[in-house]
Parts: C-alpha cells; sequence; structure tokens
C-alpha cells in the first residue's frame, strides 16, 4: 500500500471482532467466500480420495465403508457447503447491492445473522464427520438412511441448518433488489446477475423450506421410530424421494440461475457488446425458476412412479432446457461484432459455454424415459451432473471470481498464471468426466466401490486426469494468494465493466458510493460507451 | 467375474454394449438420435464461438458499427426450433418406455427377491436360485421384483431394462431376448458396503435346455469338484460382499486360516472353527456370533444345499 491510504471497506476498521462483528455486505461477502474455499478444498479432497480407490477394481487402500464415506461427504459437502452458498451468498453478497448502487443489502443484520447460520450448520457437518461419518449419499434416501448406524441425524440437521441460512439470504436479497436500487435503476435496467440472483432467491425462499421439513421429518422417524418413510414401519419411502427432490431439483437452480448471471455479465464486459436480447435472458431466468419446480420426478423414473406422472416430467424436463438453451444462443450473438479480450474471466466464460453445453446436451438423453432407464444411476449420469455442475456452476464461479477479485481486494493477480490455471482446469476437467460418460452407456453403475475387470482402463484413465485438475487448482490458490500481498495495485475499473459496482473505489468504501449514483440507461450501453 | 462371456466394454458400439432384444435395438436408435442431434448442434455453436473469438479479437481494427440488441426472427427461430425437436425427441422415449413397460400377457414370469447383498430367483415350478438368472430365449419373460431390506435396482445393461426393488411392494420389469450367452446384471441402488458386490449372471438358453435346466432344480452343479463349487458359490451367493479372503477386515471376519482356528464368541465362549462351527455359522448365523462384529449375517437355511454348504466348507478349509 501506498503511504496515502485511502478509506475502504477492508481497512476502515481493524482487528478481528471488526470482522466477526460487521454488517458490512461485503465483509460478509469476504467471509463467505473464505468458508467456501475451505468447503472445496474439503470437497475436493474426497473426491481425490475416491478416484484413487477406483484405480484398481477391488480394494486399494479404503474399506467398503470408508469409500461409501467418502463419495457422501464428496457430495454433501460440495453440494450444501460449497455450490449452494458459492455465487449468490460469497459474491452475490458483495457485488448485488453495489450493482444497484445501493449501500447495502436491505436488512444488515439478518445478512450477518444468516452467515452464522451458515457456519453453524457447517459445524454440524463437520461433527458428522468425526463422529462416525454418513454413508447414505448426498441423497439420504429411506429406508437405508433409516437404518444406518452413522451419524444420519447430524448430516440432515447439518442441511437443515445451511437450508434456513439460504432462506434468510434469498429473503434479503429480494427485499434489496425491490427496495434498494438507485434512482432510474428500472426493473429492465438492472444488471443480468441481479436478475438471476433475483429467480434464485425465489426458489431459495419456495423450496428449501420443504426439504428442511423432510429432512426433520427423517431425524424425527429415526428418533422416535414413527413410520413416514421407512415400509418396516409402515411409511412409504418413495415419499421421501418425492419430497427431497421437490427441493433437489430446483436447487439445481439455485446453483445454475446465478452462474447464468455472471455468465451474462462477462460476455458483455469482454466483448464490449450490449447484451444480446436482455428481455429474453431476464423472462428466462423466471421461466427456468418456475418451470423447475415442476420437474422433480425425472429422478424417480424408476421408481415405481406411474407411467403418465413419468410422461409429465419428461415433457416438462424438455420444456425447463429450453430457456437454458435460449441463454446459450443470446450468449454466443453477444460476441458477435464485439470487441473481445481474451482475459481470464473471459476463458472461463468460454469454458462455461463448452461445459455446459455438454452438460446439457447429455441431460436430453435422461429426459427422454427409454434412454434414462439404460442410463440412470450410471456413471452417465454422474458425468452429465458434473459437467452441469461443476462445468457449468464451478466455472462461472471461477470466472465472476476473477472478475470481481480486483473489486474486492484491490490487487491484481497474475494474467499469465491465470490463464495457465484455466487450461489446466479445462483439460482436467474433461479428462476426468467425459470418460466416465462411456464409462456410464457401457453400463457402469455409480456408487460402485469394486467394479468389473474390463472398466479398469477407463477408471484409471479419468482417475490421471485429477492431477491434472488438481494442479490448475493449486496454482490458482498460489497465484490468488500471492496477490493479496506481492499484486499490483488494481485500478477502479480495470476490465472496463459498465455496472455500477465498476463506479466504485477499489476496493470500495465502506458505504460503497460517495454519492448516490443515478442511472439513465441500461446496463450494458457499450455503443454510447465508444465501442 | 471373466469366466463368462459378459463382457459390455468389448461388444456393442463404442458407446453403448451389444443390444440383445428388439426394443433395446430401438433403445439405441434413439440415443444415436439425440446423440447426432446433440454432436451437430454442438459443433455449430462451438464453430461460430470459435469464428466470433477469431474475427472480433480486440487487436483486429473494426469499423464502429450499430450494436444489435435484438432480432426477433432468430430469436423466435431458435426458440421454436429446439421446442420441436424435443418434442420429437419427448415423444419417442415415452412410446418406447410403454413398450418396455408392457408385458405381454403371455410372459413366463419370475420372482426376484433384492436382498443385502445378493438376487434371488423363484420359478414357477419351485425351482429357485441365488445370482443365477435363466431364460429361454425369443420368449417373453416378465420378472416381479421386490425388496426385503432396503431399495435396490436391477439393471440388465445389454437389455437396457432396469427397475428399483422396494420392500413392501412389487415393481416389473419384461424383456424378450433374441440372443443365447450369459450377460451381466448389476445392482444400481445404493444399498450399503455391499453394493458393488451385488452381482448377478443372466443365461439366455434354447427353450429346450431352459426347460433341462428348471427340471434339474437350477443346473447341477454335479459335476464340480467341491472347492471349485465353493469358489464359485463365494461370489454367486455374495459371501463376498462380507468375508475377504485376504485377511483384511470387512463386514465380517476374513476366511484367511479360519479353518480350525479358536474364535472367541461374544457369548464369551471360545470354539474351534471346525466343519460343523462352519455349517452352524452359514445355516443360523445368529446362533454363534464372532466377538468384535455385528450380527449382520443373514441365514443361508434353505438356500444352499448340503453339497453346497460342503463345498462352501472346502473352499474356506483351502484358505490358509
Ligand atoms: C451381510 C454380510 C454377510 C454376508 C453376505 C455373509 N456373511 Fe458370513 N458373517 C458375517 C458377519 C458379520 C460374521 C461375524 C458375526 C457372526 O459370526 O455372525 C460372519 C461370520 C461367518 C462365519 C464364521 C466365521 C468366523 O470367523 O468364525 C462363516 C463361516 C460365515 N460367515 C460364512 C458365510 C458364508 C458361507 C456366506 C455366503 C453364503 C456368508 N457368510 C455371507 C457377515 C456376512
Ligand atoms: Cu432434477
Ligand atoms: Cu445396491
Amino acid at each position: 500500500m501506498s503511504t496515502k491510504t485511502i478509506k475502504n471497506y477492508l481497512n476502515c476498521e481493524t482487528g478481528i471482532m471488526s470482522w466477526l462483528t460487521t454488517l458490512d455486505h461485503k465483509r460478509i461477502g469476504v467471509m463467505y467466500l473464505l468458508f467456501i474455499a475451505i468447503s472445496f478444498g474439503l470437497g475436493g479432497f474426497f473426491a481425490l480420495a475416491l478416484r484413487m480407490e477406483l484405480l484398481t477394481p477391488t480394494q486399494l487402500y479404503l474399506t467398503a465403508k470408508q469409500y461409501n464415506q467418502a463419495f457422501t461427504l464428496h457430495g454433501a459437502v460440495m453440494v450444501f457447503l460449497f455450490i449452494i452458498p458459492s455465487i449468490p451468498a460469497a459474491l452475490g453478497n458483495f457485488v448485488l447491492p453495489l450493482q444497484l448502487g445501493a449501500k447495502d443489502v436491505a436488512f444488515p443484520r439478518l445478512n450477518l445473522a444468516s452467515f452464522y447460520v451458515y457456519v453453524l450448520g457447517a459445524a454440524f457437518a463437520i461433527f458428522s464427520l468425526f463422529n462416525g461419518a454418513v454413508d447414505t449419499g448426498w441423497t439420504f434416501y429411506t429406508p437405508y438412511s433409516t437404518q444406518s448406524d452413522t451419524s444420519v441425524i447430524s448430516m440432515t440437521l447439518a442441511a437443515f441448518i445451511l437450508g434456513f441460512s439460504s432462506i434468510l439470504t434469498g429473503v434479503n436479497f429480494i427485499a434489496t433488489i425491490h427496495k434498494m436500487r438507485a434512482p432510474g435503476m428500472t426493473w429492465f435496467r438492472m444488471p443480468l446477475f441481479v436478475w438471476a440472483l433475483y429467480a434464485t432467491a425465489i426458489i431459495q425462499i419456495l423450496a428449501t423450506p420443504v426439504v428442511g421439513i423432510t429432512l426433520l421429518l427423517l431425524i424425527f422417524e429415526s428418533t422416535f421410530g414413527v413410520g413416514i418413510f421407512d415400509p418396516a414401519l409402515g411409511g412409504d419411502p418413495i415419499l421421501f424421494q418425492h419430497f427431497f427432490w421437490f427441493y433437489s431439483h430446483p436447487a439445481v437452480y439455485i446453483m445454475v440461475l446465478p452462474a447464468m448471471g455472471v455468465m451474462s455479465e462477462l460476455v458483455t464486459t469482454f466483448c464490449k457488446k450490449n447484451i444480446f436480447g436482455y428481455k429474453l435472458i431476464a423472462y428466462s431466468s423466471l421461466a427456468i425458476a418456475i418451470i423447475s419446480f415442476l420437474v422433480w420426478g425425472h429422478h424417480l423414473f424408476l421408481s415405481g412412479q406411474s407411467s403418465y406422472a413419468n410422461m409429465i416430467f419428461s415433457l416438462l424436463t424438455f420444456l425447463v432446457g429450453i430457456p437454458s438453451g435460449i441463454k446459450v444462443f443470446n450468449w454466443v450473438t453477444t460476441m458477435y461484432k464485439g470487441t473481445i479480450d481474451l482475459k481470464t474471466p473471459f476463458l472461463y466464460f468460454l469454458s462455461f459455454l463448452f461445459l455446459f453445453c455438454i452438460g446439457g446436451f447429455t441431460g436430453m438423453f435422461l429426459g427422454a424415459l427409454s434412454v434414462d432407464v439404460h442410463l440412470h444411476d450410471t456413471y452417465f449420469v454422474v458425468a452429465h451432473f458434473h459437467y452441469t455442475m461443476m462445468g457449468g456452476v464451478v466455472m462461472a464461479f471461477l470466472g465472476g471470481l476473477h472478475y470481481w477479485w480486483p473489486k474486492m481486494f484491490g490487487k491484481m493477480y497474475s494474467e499469465k498464471w491465470g490463464r495457465i490455471a484455466a487450461a489446466f482446469v479445462f483439460v482436467g476437467f474433461n479428462w476426468v468426466f467425459f470418460t466416465q460418460f462411456i464409462l456410464g452407456t457401457k453400463g457402469m453403475p455409480r456408487r460402485y466401490y469394486n467394479y468389473l475387470d474390463q472398466f479398469q482402463p477407463l477408471h484409471a484413465f479419468s482417475t490421471m486426469g485429477t492431477f491434472v485438475l488438481g494442479t490448475g487448482f493449486i496454482i490458482m490458490a498460489v497465484y490468488l494468494i500471492h496477490s493479496l500481498f506481492k499484486g499490483e495495485k488494481a485500478p477502479a475499473n480495470p476490465w472496463g465493466g459498465l455496472t455500477l459496482e465498476w463506479v466504485a473505489d477499489t476496493p470500495p468504501d465502506h458505504h460503497n458510493f460517495h454519492e448516490t449514483p443515478t442511472v439513465t440507461t441500461g446496463p450494458y450501453d457499450y455503443e454510447k460507451a465508444g465501442y | 467375474m471373466n469366466e463368462i462371456n459378459n463382457s459390455l466394454m468389448n461388444t456393442g458400439t463404442l458407446w453403448l454394449p451389444e443390444a440383445i432384444s428388439d426394443i433395446a435395438g430401438s433403445v439405441d436408435s434413439l440415443f444415436y438420435f439425440i446423440f447426432w442431434i446433440s454432436v451437430l448442434t454442438f459443433i455449430g455453436i462451438m464453430g461460430v464461438s470459435l469464428y466470433f473469438l477469431v474475427k472480433y479479437r480486440a487487436s483486429n481494427n473494426k469499423p464502429k458499427e450499430k450494436h444489435i440488441t435484438h432480432n426477433t426472427l432468430i430469436e423466435v427461430v431458435w426458440t421454436v426450433v429446439p421446442t420441436i425437436l424435443c418434442m420429437v425427441i419427448f415423444y419417442w422415449g415415452f412410446t418406447d418406455y410403454m413398450r418396455l413397460k408392457t408385458a405381454p400377457g403371455d410372459a413366463i414370469q419370475i420372482r426376484v427377491t433384492g436382498e443385502k447383498w445378493l438376487w434371488n430367483f423363484d420359478y414357477a415350478n419351485g425351482t429357485n436360485t441365488v445370482g443365477e438368472l435363466a431364460v429361454p430365449v425369443d420368449t417373453p419373460v416378465q420378472l416381479i421384483m421386490s425388496a426385503k431390506d432396503v431399495l435396490h435396482s436391477f439393471f440388465i445393461p445389454n437389455l437396457r431394462v432396469k427397475r428399483d426393488l422396494i420392500p413392501n411392494r412389487y415393481t416389473t420389469i419384461w424383456f424378450e431376448a433374441n440372443k443365447t450367452g450369459s450377460f451381466q446384471i448389476f445392482c444400481t441402488e445404493y444399498c450399503g458396503d455391499g453394493h458393488s458386490n451385488m452381482l448377478a449372471n443372466l443365461h439366455v438358453m434354447p427353450m429346450d435346455k431352459y426347460q433341462d435346466w428348471l427340471a434339474s432344480g437350477g443346473g447341477s452343479n454335479k459335476d464340480m469338484p467341491l472347492a471349485e463349487l465353493g469358489a464359485k458359490l463365494y461370489k454367486q451367493m455374495g459371501c463376498n460382499a462380507c468375508h475377504t479372503l485376504d485377511g483384511s477386515k470387512s463386514v465380517g471376519p476374513s476366511w484367511l486360516g479360519v479353518y480350525n482356528s479358536h474364535r472367541q464368541l461374544t457369548s464369551g465362549k471360545t470354539v474351534t472353527a471346525n466343519d460343523n462351527y462352519i455349517r452352524q455359522a452359514i445355516v443360523d448365523p445368529g446362533s454363534d456370533v464372532v466377538a468384535g462384529y455385528p450380527p449382520v449375517m443373514p441365514t443361508y437355511a434353505g438356500k444352499l444345499s448340503d453339497r453346497d454348504i460342503n463345498a462352501i466348507i472346502e473352499f474356506i478349509k483351502a484358505q490358509k
């Protein structure tokens, strides 16, 4: 730092307590970011443990039980502690009020509370790790979960608590978007990231309570022996699946919608073009949010659900894919006649485009009833959702992280290393997961500790890719941390973005803006800006 | 598992294992239909993106032009065309699915029970087998399935059929295999430690052979030497889900060196693991529980013939 330090949100107060009790959305965002990064590391560690065990068809170094615990924890940590909060809670918290030209979120105290609820949920999850880690799969299917002797209760309690954190954040964002927009910022002048967070918040509020109560019922059943889901007690195991996916399918969009919002920001800034089809993108976010509530049954095609229910869920599943497809076309068209700058965040945009398309196309195989019969619960499904969740959401998260990093910390990271890491991640990811599509179509079931000898070459090949992928993440961690201490000072607007966060200082002032900005045009009017 | 020819990787196409029924063939056609639509669209999207990337790089000087922000025609087209394609795929998938679901009235019925971690098959004439399902070729067969403990799922990749098994409820699968041979069966719904060992074999045979097989009570192993039969049963009956042969502890004790060793029981007694002890452990596992292990072993009374039990004892003897 230079001698004449300008006050910003990072240095306006010091000391650990000033962080732990802060009401500043930016600091809360940064704290989330830290926890999310740690969770990602933990989830990644389990993933590596799994892939190593799968090098050989029989036991290598884990027992069956340990393997089952590892895949359960990998899934639960990645879903509940990492992906769901990643973009909304970490990046969204930081960026949303800035993009709206607001001083903070509508309810700063609630915001801090939802952070602590998250920490509490995480604590329960970690506790369950040491207390006979769960082995049910992250889906907790009954009756296995009511019979398992592992710590199902503390893990489901963790998911229940984390759900509340998510609900509180959603409520806060909706109020903020309704009430805190800068003068002149009409609904159709909001950045698309804001639209995406808005649609996400709707799902968070409406769907999360359902999984909350379901997990509570599960705890109730296993503690008091009341028959709800366990057939041995007169319950219905399929009911659990309905309840669980009634939340967990929309939850897929809790993860994906914010990622799509980031994509819209990246493509406009790095192509210096107004977004193609602003309204279509905004409405398609809402369309996705609504239809996503009506497709949960596609997880139950083979579980004894009636054929007519299957038919309707299959139909709706195809319909929910269409708004996503439209967005892809819009992003690509936005590049037309742009002024394209291939900076690191934009490389993640391109990765997303590539991987998410594959994720979407493979979703069509699974939506088609007859083909799903063959592919359900095989590695094809594993590969499919990694392409959407990791290839989609994580790539967008990384893109957003690199995009807003200078704004968050006032430092630039090494562009060269940024690009190298992005290349490693892209290659490694495809290496690991594309292989698994073939394993799946050939019939390899998922959640298998041992497997037939004939699958070994592909399994071993997939495992090799994890090293490339892991190397990418290690490089990234190194240069990002390095930039905090040794990075060049970032200018206020390093990428030439037009949304309001780039008007604020870098890093932003404690109150975000020195004077409330007024908005007179749409968010991406690069034509007027001289491009 | 290599002794029978049930290869998935080396048969069929690059993507799918060999299909052995007509419906499976139709499922594959839809698979490839979606596949080629996806590949072409994907190449289109990526090709256009790449072209834009090269053409409109910031370093390329370009004339300042009006920015295009929307175009109703093109937006309608790229909404409507994918919707139509999706509806075609949906319809095709649904009609084939109904074919996969609706068994002809004259299908042979076989009952399947899934339990941790083996497959029981019960035939109309009273024959029952574990881990080996025999069916006649070119004849419709319907499986009526239920689970004993937790959810399982019955999957025959070569027939493209799969269905969950649920306790206290029946679900069904039907198929008409058009090729003889042995094929792989998997459990695909996660069911605990032995999930990945919950395998079985499907044997498709000519009708006359099938009749013989049924009459002989499920293929006799009369000619097989005892220890060899024991090795076979070890896998087929799912003992391998809980017992290893290499000394490592699994759900149950390893069989390495068990024979004639001293066993400490939860009742406090110490006994010698002789033939009688092992027989007792198999037919009434609850009576003598080895200290340090949960009493989770299912009973095999009625599932194993005397000769089968002798064979397993011989096999355990051989693990020194
Ligand atoms: C669900 C897991 C499971 C399966 C499947 C299983 N066992 Fe066991 N078995 C156990 C456990 C646990 C013990 C130790 C507790 C006991 O003695 O009941 C055991 C004990 C035994 C013992 C006594 C061994 C000793 O160390 O004293 C024998 C013999 C045995 N099993 C044979 C078999 C055979 C034969 C099969 C297959 C036909 C089989 N088991 C299948 C779990 C299983
Ligand atoms: Cu879903
Ligand atoms: Cu299973």
